[in-house]
């Protein structure tokens, strides 16, 4: 089976592309079971996270009114703010794995800064959001000690506020190491168009972030 | 056919992407906000009952997540068993949430003095005298 890889000086004295490991018959069928077992992941993840919303779900309708009352505490702009900040990091990331895809090397790690960036930026606003509610002593279940009037199951309410967000938030985080390291593997020039697979994985992961939080910003911050 | 698939690959690296990409991620990216701007407007707007409410931010998130899926996650151009991986995630989520829907839609409630057992505890005289 003869392999040329003709657009990566340097590389292609072996008769094949060098990220290719030998148990793969070609690049193609690398990449695509790289892409399979991402997905695999990402469906563990919809389930993760799938437990919260069913939860969610179920005590939002048992205890409507409480919930309604609770979301009140939370601010919608802020809210707002971070679902525009994810979404643009999203467009940056695609943006990054299509450069990658053209050899476009300088303009995959400025974008991965971006993104970087709008990932730091969403963290930040978490903070400020997080430090606020626990000033006011709006946190879960026995640590609940909000002094203004409230109903009791307000406390369920951000139970479910800051195990979501939270399990997110740390979502956020890893993705902020990863695409770390896709910006010092980028600027030293690993990925070409013959072989970008981290970055193709680590934007189906920051999707998938991204994904969940438009779920997360209807149903915590918009409640009616 | 099989030969032709590999030969295209292997010097792109699989991309089969959009004619041209940059303009159809901005294209998502620009439809994704605007989204996002109605979501927040009709929060503020009462449709009749809260439930309707819900509806219609869970049917734009679903729009939104949608957008994302196909497009930015390359699902639209990709080999159909990643959107069959994805696609039975939320189905499974799907059942998830059934089962303990049906659960508590059909449990009564046990804090509702009317389904409480033993009346003698709340009223203690005469156990039998029904109470209106």
């Amino acid at each position: 089976m003869s392999m040329t890889v003709v657009d990566t000086p340097g590389h292609g004295h072996h008769g094949h592309d060098p990220n290719q490991q030998h148990h793969f018959a070609s690049m193609a069928q690398q990449f695509d079971s790289a892409k399979i077992g991402m997905w695999l992941f990402l469906a563990t993840e919809i389930l993760l996270f799938g437990g919260l919303f069913v939860g969610y779900g179920i005590m939002q309708g048992q205890h409507a009114e409480a919930f309604k009352s609770a979301h009140h505490h939370l601010d919608k702009r802020l809210g707002f703010l971070n679902t525009v900040v994810l979404l643009v990091s999203s467009w940056t990331m695609v943006m990054a794995v299509y450069s990658a895809s053209v050899n476009k090397r300088k303009a995959t790690v400025i974008l991965l800064i971006i993104t970087l960036l709008c990932a730091g930026t969403f963290m930040v606003v978490k903070y400020f959001e997080y430090s606020h509610k626990i000033h006011d002593g709006l946190l879960p279940g026995k640590y609940f000690s909000y002094k203004g009037p409230h109903l009791e199951r307000e406390r369920m309410f951000f139970s479910f506020y800051f195990m979501m967000t939270g399990l997110h938030g740390i979502h956020v985080l890893l993705g902020m190491v990863a695409i770390s390291w896709l910006i010092f593997r980028a600027n030293r020039g690993d990925f070409s168009s013959s072989w970008y697979t981290p970055v193709d994985l680590v934007g189906l992961y920051w999707h998938l972030v991204d994904l969940i939080w438009i779920y997360l910003f209807p149903l915590l911050y918009l409640i009616q | 056919m099989s030969a032709h698939e590999h030969d295209h690959a292997s010097s792109h690296g699989d991309h089969h992407g959009p004619k041209n990409p940059p303009r159809v991620f901005t294209a998502v990216l620009i439809a994704l906000l605007i989204l996002t701007f109605i979501t927040v407007g009709a929060s503020y707007v009462n449709f009749g009952s809260d439930s309707v409410n819900v509806v219609i931010a869970l049917t734009i998130a679903t729009i939104k997540a949608s957008l994302v899926a196909l497009f930015f996650m390359h699902l639209k151009y990709d080999k159909p068993v990643n959107a069959l991986i994805a696609v039975s995630g939320f189905l499974f989520l799907g059942l998830f949430l059934l089962f303990p829907l049906i659960d508590f839609e059909s449990r009564m409630d046990a804090d509702d003095p009317a389904y409480q057992s033993k009346p003698a505890a709340i009223a203690p005289t005469a156990p039998a005298a029904p109470q209106h």
